[in-house]
């Protein structure tokens, strides 16, 4: 400014006073790369799946139909009250499920409530998963153990958790990425724009990973934004966003996979917008049949994830029938061993409510837990004052 | 003993030291929020630090209170000790769905197996010719959350003390810091600073046997200059500083309000809905046999922050004290 303000007043004839036009301006960073593909991009019924490793494709077919399982004893444990609620993934199992396998094991995974599937699909326990849905008064597993984020139920705050703990990573020297799961609901939220934002500034390890299904409980994705797709968003935070078919399985672990190699590159954030569609209801709770037809319902049953992965791998002799009975069984024992053991009667000790709060317990929750305590012996006609 | 040529130290150099000295024995410690960096913070609390530390332990963020703190905990998460700035109390605001549904509830959602190491700095109250928004008493809002501690220091000592204790408390704390105290001074050196006690108590600045003044914060000076006054009036006013709104200490409250029989409550907070109305009502339960009168809150009023052209009426000051402790019943004694 200084310097072109004293090279004005040496031009001949200038006035001293005489504007100066401003710094040269130029975009920080070219758009064009960052910006989504016209359309999802899809591999099955590409070349891609000739060039994919056969394996990953029938362990993401095994982990699909599994999911699809997950999903359908799910929803039943709400009809027989074993579980307060649950929001079924059913229909985007291939986003769940490639979220899952392309994490590393050194990758943290930031579910929300919706994402219950993708740790389960990651290795942790279902029974452990479901915990919170069930009605308990915690997440039900360690965090660190399989290194998932707790369950998010407010929309979109856990993503700048996962920016922190990526960012974090990096600073430590760790060779960490963590993928930050949203629905479209959630790109409305503050959060998702202060959680890109951040991870752009600081060139962040972490992938996000929206999901697309179509609606926030009742509301369509026309009335949640403007934007030409998702994945444009991107743009506007200097991060490419990726547009993929969240119905196919290899596309979606594709366009992570490629997302995940530019983290651990030290090249940054990427966002991934996957179109999908939620089959179920918002969560057993919810009646879908008030905000969309059935027609629109029977459309994606027809793009639905599994019969498009089945019938790629069959067609091109890569699974046979005794691996879809094979797949369908495996997940018929675990659907067996989870509506066994969600059938045990939860023991629940109310004293925990006070355990945790802080490190050390106040004298004020001290006293409280007391008296808890004596109404738990009073009812138990062990008179007050008596342990459980 | 040696003696430490101890020369006045503002709260404000206090603050920066106890920052100072927390990250350079702790390389976890990661200070992060806006202005911190290269400015020092607008009240020049983390001046130095990025200097000395670097960018990536001292760190300018973008301007987002929530991404501020929903970052950090996700660094906490990592094994970080982030300690966060709020630029002004009002500021903090956006960052209220992180503090409320993760950071405050992470250790326990988690049976203890996430806790979140955060300290929460934040400005606050008035009495600098703030305009709107940078003067609010906020405690209540933190002080209704269950899984929080919130401590506010008084004094350069405790600025010093209470911040090294946050910082190195295994839970999120709130470190309510009175922005009118910052350039008050006391003999301080940070080279022989006092012990740090543990957050949580609360501590006598002023003996007396007539009456207990339950303050905290900004209305420390206010307090002890009033119970100097009240010598004119025979009045011997005890005075408490809280230090720590929670955890609350009881004993040493209520051990004061039992040897005195009269409690006013003073602070700058609203009244209805701030936390005299808790601080009475836990005294009440605890002294009610030993109390001679009820027990009294001299607050701010409950309007929103005034100007700095009219803050001065807002402020509960010497006189309001004052005058609450004439209304302490003192007839039924003569």
């Amino acid at each position: 400014m200084k310097k072109s303000s004293t090279s004005v007043q040496e031009l001949p004839g200038a006035a001293a006073d005489r504007p100066v036009p401003p710094p040269a301006w130029q975009p920080r960073t070219d758009p064009a790369p960052l910006l989504p593909d016209p359309a999802p991009y899809r591999a099955l019924g590409t070349d891609a799946v000739a060039a994919a490793d056969p394996g990953l494709l029938l362990r993401l077919y095994g982990e699909l139909v599994r999911g699809r399982r997950y999903n359908a004893q799910a929803t039943a444990l709400t009809k027989q009250g074993r579980l307060a609620v649950y929001p079924s993934s059913t229909g985007q199992e291939a986003c769940e499920v490639a979220a899952a396998l392309v994490l590393r094991e050194q990758d943290w995974l930031f579910p929300s409530y919706r994402d219950t599937l993708a740790a389960v699909a990651r290795g942790l326990d279902p029974v452990q998963a479901l915990t919170l849905l069930r009605g308990d008064w915690h997440t039900g597993y360690d965090p660190y153990e399989h290194r998932i984020a707790p369950l998010s139920t407010p929309l979109a705050t856990q993503l700048p958790h996962a920016v922190g703990l990526a960012h974090a990573a990096r600073l430590k020297g760790d060779d960490v990425v963590a993928l930050a799961m949203v629905g479209d609901g959630g790109t409305s939220e503050g959060d998702f724009h202060e959680a890109l934002n951040f991870a752009a500034v600081w060139q962040a390890p972490v992938v996000f990973l929206v999901q697309n299904n179509g609606f926030a409980i009742s509301v369509p994705l026309a009335k949640q934004t403007a934007a030409p797709s998702l994945a444009h968003k991107a743009v506007g935070y200097g991060m490419p966003g990726r547009l993929v078919d969240g119905n196919d399985a290899l596309a979606v672990y594709t366009v992570l996979r490629d997302a995940f190699t530019r983290a651990v590159r030290g090249e940054g954030p990427t966002l991934i917008e996957a179109v999908t569609y939620r089959i179920e209801a918002h969560t057993n709770a919810d009646d879908a049949t008030r905000y969309r037809s059935g027609g629109e319902v029977e459309t994606w049953r027809a793009h639905d994830p599994i019969r498009l992965l089945e019938h790629e791998l069959t067609e091109r002799g890569i699974l046979d029938e005794d691996g879809v009975r094979e797949a369908a069984e495996a997940a018929e024992t675990m659907a067996a061993r989870l509506r066994d053991r969600m059938n045990a009667e939860p023991v629940l000790d109310p004293m925990d409510l006070f355990t945790h709060v802080y490190a050390d317990q106040t004298s004020q929750l001290r006293e409280q837990a007391e008296q808890l305590r004596a109404e738990l012996a009073a009812a138990a006609g062990e008179g007050p004052g008596e342990v459980r | 003993m040696t003696t430490v040529a101890v020369k006045p130290a503002t709260m404000a150099q206090a603050l920066q030291r106890a920052l100072r000295d927390a990250m350079a024995e702790d390389p976890s410690v990661h200070v992060l929020g806006e202005d911190v960096g290269t400015l020092g913070g607008v009240f020049r609390i983390t001046d130095g630090l990025a200097a000395e530390f670097g960018d990536d332990r001292c760190t300018d963020t973008p301007l987002a209170e929530a991404g501020i703190l929903g970052t950090a905990v996700g660094m906490a998460m990592y094994g970080l000790r982030p300690v966060v700035e709020m630029q002004f109390d009002a500021f903090a605001y956006p960052s209220f769905e992180q503090l409320i549904s993760h950071v405050a509830k992470m250790r326990n959602r988690t049976r203890g197996a996430m806790p979140l190491p955060i300290t929460v700095r934040v400005p606050y109250g008035g009495g600098i010719g703030g305009v709107e928004h940078h003067s609010d008493s906020s405690e209540a809002y933190y002080m209704a959350t269950p899984g929080l501690h919130v401590v506010t220091p008084a004094t350069v000592d405790d600025a010093y003390g209470l911040l090294r204790a946050a910082i190195a408390s295994d839970d999120p704390v709130v470190f309510l810091e009175p922005k009118r105290l910052y350039w008050s001074k006391a003999s301080w050196s940070p080279d022989d600073p006092a012990p740090v006690e543990p957050i949580g108590r609360a501590v006598v600045r002023r003996r007396g046997n007539s009456a207990t003044l339950i303050t905290y914060g900004p209305s420390l000076p206010v307090c002890l200059e009033a119970a100097e006054a009240a010598r004119a009036e025979g009045w011997d006013l005890e005075v408490v500083d809280l230090r720590s709104l929670v955890p609350f200490d009881d004993a040493t409250v209520a051990d004061s309000v039992r040897r005195t029989g009269r409690a006013v409550v003073v602070h700058e907070s609203t009244g209805f809905g701030g936390p005299g109305g808790e601080i009475a009502a836990r005294v009440t339960e605890r002294c009610f046999h030993h109390l001679e009168a009820p027990v009294l809150r001299v607050a701010g009023f409950d309007i929103p922050y005034p100007p700095p052209m009219l803050e001065r009426h807002h402020l509960p000051g010497v006189d309001r004290v004052l005058d609450a402790v004439a209304r302490l019943q003192w007839e039924a004694e003569s």
